[in-house]
């Protein structure tokens, strides 16, 4: 079915962003997935998220791996170019498409199979190389195109739809990417679009690794009692820290200000974060803290979501390679091939 | 037994421990008789260590300018008591041994039929240098020094090599001069020259002396690649090297400092792949450089970049395999492993280079070749080729020549209403346009997948589709033929209906071999692949012999496999000749193998030509 777009039906009432695109510009053909998934919730808030950015959709590559995850890159920001790699190996050509062109906004879709389980290394070392991204995990703590097996992030102690309990610890995306290096990290939930969206937009706009993890429940394997990863399970379990406003440097947006704390943080291009702190005690800049906080709310069962950590000294993988400002990809051939003369040089050199 | 007398002509062999340092002075020694203009074959014989192992270093002195090993040593330079027995066993008959004289040296210990020259290298470097590690490293450039005085080497163009490597280090250069003076002239007053010399010739013309995985780094910055992603490993480490060394000379930006390239060392070789297949998607030219393990560790990629076409660069230095195998060995054993790399109905070019020219060569034309094809395209190098300095031709470069960035559609062909399937066979050689992102606002963005889609990118799990999609494949595989390097190809002498074929390293004894063949009366056409997919001439070649040899360096005779299999030949036609013990080929070797079976075969002719003489340099 996917290869059947949606009708481009362009009403005239429909709202447009600052470039003149509808939020119809950045949907993709109808999804594929079952109903209920909060996977096209996630994708619902990309597309929220870009529309309201106004980033050109072909300015974006979006990226995945391997499950039902990395399927959702169909269904949303369909003038993108578009790349479904190999199980667990996202990362790797994301960050060789970020060298060829730094041009570009990158954003790579993934699944707690795909990069908790086989994809373990390259998340590890996408995050600690700090590539300019959004990269997104859709947390279920499943495998849902074989059909329910449990993947590395589920809990221990839950249970799989068929009632067998899991013994493994549970890998925290989260916490590694923390711990490695990556310079924004959040965790939200696919049944909290408030919360998401903001987060999302945060993320495009930061410079470097930007992980979300998203909690997303599989209504087909794993939304059962005994589940730690259901709708119901999370929405009792989940303890926001902050809700986040992204004000872009020129257009100040002004919120409507809720009761407590607000906190701002200025990110690399004068975008604006502004935090509504619902903890007062939690500071996202602090990186230590930010760890001690969830692990010790993970071992109470708690869900903390929000922007967990946030590096206001941004750089990226460019920066360390002290690449040229112009893309790799449109480098021209004098600018690349040094020529004969230079070769007779080097004949020299050699004799 | 009589001393060996030869000019200009002879092998030595240097027997060292590796750490020691002697590797500098072992490649001046070379050096100084290519700027005698005598041309050498030079061979580093290594283990996979990094201190204290036997390591040789062979450099035959060759006026005729023969590439191969000849087999054999007239020289041996003992310097690891270890491995002694073996090395002095090595001398042939009437030959010589160098060895340090600060110990007597017990009688059974040398063999009659060969003649010891004695210094006293310990001992004349403990008296001249007091820094422990100087009189380690010294004691190579002394015996450097008492070489060129056996060896009727000038020694005062040697010191000015030394003047070039240590310019502006004036105190390192003091020290250098004078350790080879300490051996030299130690050498004339009590041993004086022996029967083997260099005697100045001009046969070395505007070669060069160089390795292939550096010629081959150059020829990817000449080739415009922007990205490297690799994962150290033996032998093909130096290529990544050598493209950051060339990248820091050629690609910095002048004004800002900043670099027209990146280079990551990755976490693994999937991760290499992976990047490579990332940048190539996204329009620039990148490139991995491995050996087989890393091939056999990049299957799954190589498998996808094939059917979602995105051009990528990888070169193979081969290596002694399977597993981790010998790897510092060298061998042509990734031939089929690369050729059919990874899943499903997959096949790549291949390019095989025979030398550092070529490596340059068809270093920079591979970019050319995955953009055109869109597809992986793999530089079979050798460990041969790539950790060995070559005497070779020149590189050169015209400077007319533009890169092939092979079908892009570009935004004013977009925006102009061209019709865009990024899978749909426009002009029937099989390569579709593609499109890289961020070209048009609403034009051209497709969807990259493994799975199974139309001419137009879209998803589909249709039979039809599926194999309407291969076959085109097939047919950009049928094009590649035209476009890849064609064989080389030479007759005999003499009509013949015998013909041999290799490919690779293995062409560096071959002229010799051919020549002493032809000196027995076997008279052979031959062929060297230069790459897969095998151009039309390739079979015909064969259907025009009754037998042909094909030599290759691995048990399985796989470029014959690739041959029988790609173009119908019937296998007994082909008759394998292999060398796959590690070590490179010899032209004994080849000549003792041909000779036997030729003759057993009936294809030698019944009269010898008698005296004729080939030169390479001819």
């Amino acid at each position: 079915m996917t290869y059947l777009a949606k009708p481009k039906i362009h009403h005239p009432s429909l709202p447009v962003n600052a470039l003149g695109f509808t939020r119809r510009d950045y949907e993709g053909p109808v999804s594929t997935l079952c109903a209920g998934c909060g996977h096209d919730s996630i994708s619902a808030a990309i597309i929220q998220a870009f529309f309201d950015l106004a980033v050109p959709p072909h300015r974006v590559a979006k990226l995945s791996g391997i499950g039902c995850s990395s399927k959702t890159p169909t269904y949303f920001l369909g003038q993108s170019h578009g790349f479904n790699t190999v199980h667990g190996r996202m990362p790797s050509v994301l960050t060789g498409a970020n060298l060829a062109n730094r041009g570009l906004l990158y954003l790579g879709v993934s699944g707690d199979g795909d990069s908790a389980s086989i994809g373990l290394g390259q998340f590890a070392h996408v995050m600690r190389r700090n590539v300019d991204m959004t990269y997104i995990v859709e947390n279920n703590g499943v495998y849902g195109l074989t059909k329910g097996q449990f993947s590395a992030t589920a809990d221990k102690g839950s249970r799989s739809k068929r009632g067998a309990a899991n013994d493994d610890e549970p890998i925290d995306l989260v916490m590694m990417a923390l711990t490695l290096g990556a310079s924004f990290v959040a965790r939200g939930f696919s049944g909290d679009k408030e919360q998401l969206v903001p987060l999302i937009k945060a993320a495009v706009q930061h410079k470097g690794a930007a992980l979300i993890d998203v909690v997303s429940p599989c209504v087909a394997f794993n939304n059962h009692s005994g589940s730690t990863k259901s709708y119901d399970y999370v929405r009792e379990h989940n303890e926001a820290v902050n809700r986040l406003d992204y004000m872009p440097e020129r257009a100040p947006i002004v919120t409507e200000q809720a009761p407590g704390e607000t906190r701002d943080v200025v990110l690399h291009d004068g975008g604006l974060l502004r935090l509504k702190c619902l903890d007062p005690d939690y500071d996202p800049r602090n990186k230590v803290a930010a760890m001690a906080y969830l692990e010790s709310h993970r071992a109470r069962g708690i869900v903390v979501t929000g922007l967990l950590y946030v590096a206001e000294d941004a750089s990226d993988l460019h920066d360390a390679q002290e690449t040229v400002d112009a893309p790799l990809n449109q480098l021209s051939d004098a600018e690349l091939v040094p020529g004969a003369a230079a070769l007779e040089g080097v004949n020299a050199s050699l004799r | 037994m009589r001393p060996l007398e030869r000019t200009n002509d002879f092998v030595v062999k240097f027997a060292n421990v590796n750490g020691s340092g002697s590797a500098s002075a072992n490649g001046l020694f070379a050096k100084a008789i290519l700027r005698m203009g005598v041309p050498v074959a030079a061979r580093n014989i290594f283990p996979s260590n990094i201190q204290g192992m036997p390591t040789w270093y062979e450099v035959r002195v060759v006026e005729d300018g023969w590439r191969g090993r000849r087999g054999g040593v007239d020289l041996m330079v003992a310097m690891n008591p270890e491995t002694w027995k073996a090395d002095l066993a090595e001398v042939e008959p009437g030959g010589y041994l160098l060895h340090d004289a600060t110990k007597p040296l017990a009688a059974d210990r040398m063999r009659a039929d060969v003649t010891a020259v004695g210094v006293p290298l310990t001992a004349l470097c403990h008296e001249a240098f007091s820094d422990a590690r100087q009189r380690q490293l010294f004691k190579n450039i002394v015996y450097l020094g008492s070489l060129a005085s056996l060896l009727s080497i000038d020694p005062e163009l040697v010191e000015a090599m030394l003047a070039e490597q240590y310019r502006g280090k004036a105190p390192l250069l003091e020290a250098n001069r004078q350790a080879f003076r300490l051996g030299f002239d130690w050498t004339r007053e009590h041993a004086g020259p022996i029967g083997l010399r260099v005697e100045r010739r001009d046969r070395v013309g505007d070669r060069i002396f160089v390795d292939g995985n550096s010629a081959a780094a150059l020829g990817a910055v000449y080739g415009g690649a922007t990205v490297c992603a690799w994962y150290p490993i033996t032998p093909s480490t130096s290529l990544a090297e050598a493209f950051m060394r060339y990248c820091r000379k050629f690609r910095v930006d002048k004004a800002t400092g900043k670099h027209r390239y990146a280079i990551v060392q990755a976490e693994d070789e999937l991760a290499s792949i992976g990047m490579v297949v990332g940048a190539g998607w996204n329009g620039a030219r990148a490139f991995t450089a491995t050996s087989g393990p890393g091939i056999s560790l990049m299957q799954e990629f190589i498998g996808l970049a094939y059917f979602a076409e995105i051009p990528a660069v990888l070169f193979d230095v081969q290596r002694g395999s399977p597993s981790t195998g010998m790897p510092t060995k060298t061998q042509q054993a990734d031939v089929l492993s690369a050729a059919y790399a990874s899943h499903g109905d997959t096949k790549h070019p291949l390019l095989f280079p025979e030398d550092p020219t070529e490596a340059f060569e068809m270093g920079a034309q591979a970019f050319d070749l995955a953009d055109r094809l869109q597809t992986p395209v793999f530089v079979m190098l050798e460990l041969d080729i790539g950790m060995q300095d070559w005497l070779t031709a020149p590189f050169r470069w015209d400077d007319s020549r533009a890169l092939d960035r092979g079908k892009v559609m570009s935004a004013e062909e977009l925006e102009a209403g061209r019709d865009f399937g990024r899978y749909l066979d426009v002009d029937g050689d099989g390569i579709a346009c593609r499109t890289l992102p961020g070209t048009h606002p609403r034009r051209g963005a497709y969807f990259t997948r493994g799975t199974s889609k139309d001419r137009y990118a879209r998803y589909t799990e249709e039979g039809p589709a599926y194999v309407d999609n291969m076959q085109r494949l097939l047919r950009k595989f049928e094009t590649a033929k035209s476009l890849v390097p064609g064989p080389v190809i030479e007759r005999a002498a003499q009509p013949t209906r015998a013909g041999i074929v290799w490919y690779g390293s293995t062409g560096a004894p071959m002229a010799e071999s051919l020549a002493a063949l032809e000196g027995q009366g076997i008279h052979l056409d031959r062929m060297r692949v230069r790459a897969f997919p095998f151009a039309d001439a390739i079979p015909e070649f064969v259907a025009a012999h009754d037998r042909v040899f094909v030599v290759e360096q691995n048990r399985d005779a796989q470029l014959r496999a690739l041959l029988v299999n790609e173009c119908g030949i019937a296998p007994d036609k082909l008759i394998a000749v292999l060398h796959y013990d590690g070590n490179p080929l010899t032209a004994r070797f080849i000549t003792s193998e041909i000779g036997e079976k030729a003759r057993a075969l009936g294809i030698a002719s019944r009269m010898p030509v008698e005296g004729r003489q080939k030169s390479a340099a001819d």
